[in-house]
């Protein structure tokens, strides 16, 4: 399958984009940085084709860099979520500033489902979920059973690599299929006064979850 | 907040209320964006509408001018039905104002173009 831009191109336009303003710890809010965001949104065009012509809901959208990505990629249409005002403020001048035009936002806490009659809606699920680790443990996985009872296709979603074999037993009690489709290294800087490092890499896993019929 | 976002909003998640849709719409500001036209994005779109709540929706906020009430067969060759279409769903957007649930009379705000959906816990059933 064929991309609309070049990986470089999208990259660039993905740095180009505003970052939370003022993160909250209690939402986890660590930017997934550009050239992850792009790597994995090109692999997910360019071998699932997944993008190009899909209807795409960004799940916990923050400043939008998985929707602003898709709809660069050519998706339809895009759905952003998110439940934190200053985050979709970010989300609304990036969105904006990129002159993107097919999507949409909805300020509401994704894991209530019932804020739209949206099951099986969208083709395509993006989402860089909370990894659970402030007193919140298992809410990435909350997250991703959300976005499948969402899509009608696949759900795309990072995680930390050392939760894979929890997450493929998961995958097969929901009678879902999925796989691992990249390993990256997500550098988390030093966004919150609790990180003594200046930055540290964490091994992430970009998951494919999809539903076979 | 675009019709097509409104016609799958609910307040159904508000303690008491069994469907909570549609939600009415209040607009004190409305914009036309341009968007490019997809006529293969609307065709697919379609079938995922509920399409009486669309038309109650855009004439409720005076853009439903040139949309029928009833969907016709083989709308998919009937460009100038999905270009009303296009306008409708993705064209026209709620800037500032509010959404109330039918039953409950709960009051969601849009503001910069966005809904707030969110609820207080005391709300939630």
């Amino acid at each position: 399958m064929s991309a609309l831009m070049k990986l470089k191109t999208l990259q660039s336009h993905l740095e180009s984009l505003s970052g939370f303003t003022d993160p909250k710890v209690q939402y986890e809010q660590y930017e997934t940085p550009a050239h992850l965001a792009a790597t994995a949104l090109y692999t997910i065009q360019t071998q699932f084709d997944s993008i190009e012509n899909s209807i795409v809901l960004d799940a916990g959208c923050g400043p939008g860099i998985w929707g602003i990505g898709a709809a660069l990629l050519g998706a339809s249409f895009v759905t952003a979520v998110d439940i934190d005002e200053n985050a979709l403020d970010v989300f609304r001048e990036n969105v904006d500033e990129m002159e993107i035009t097919n999507i949409d936002a909805i300020q509401c806490d994704f894991l209530d489902s019932r804020v739209g009659q949206w099951e099986g809606y969208y083709d395509t699920v993006l989402m860089n979920p909370p990894f659970g680790t402030k007193n919140n443990s298992g809410i990435d996985m909350q997250f991703l059973r959300m976005g499948t009872y969402l899509s009608c296709d696949s759900v795309y979603s990072l995680h930390k690599s050392s939760t894979r074999k929890h997450i493929e037993k998961k995958v097969k009690d929901w009678g879902m299929k999925g796989s691992v489709i990249a390993e990256m290294k997500f550098n988390i800087s030093q966004t919150y006064r609790f990180h003594k490092q200046h930055s540290c890499n964490i091994a992430v896993d970009v998951w494919r979850v999809y539903h076979h019929y | 907040m675009k019709l097509i976002t409104h016609n799958m909003l609910t307040s159904k998640c508000l303690k008491g209320v069994m469907t909570g849709y549609p939600l009415a719409i209040n607009a004190t500001d409305i914009k036309v964006t341009e968007v490019d036209f997809n006529p293969e994005f609307i065709t697919r779109v379609i079938p995922k509408l509920d399409w009486e709540v669309l038309w109650a929706a855009a004439n409720s906020i005076g853009h439903g001018e040139g949309l029928p009430k009833t969907l016709e067969p083989k709308y998919e060759e009937n460009e100038d039905l999905l270009k009303k279409l296009h306008r409708v769903l993705l064209e026209v957007e709620v800037e500032e104002g509010n959404l109330t649930c039918p039953e409950s009379g709960r009051q969601f705000p849009i503001s910069k173009g966005i809904p707030n959906m969110l609820l207080t816990e005391a709300e939630v059933q």
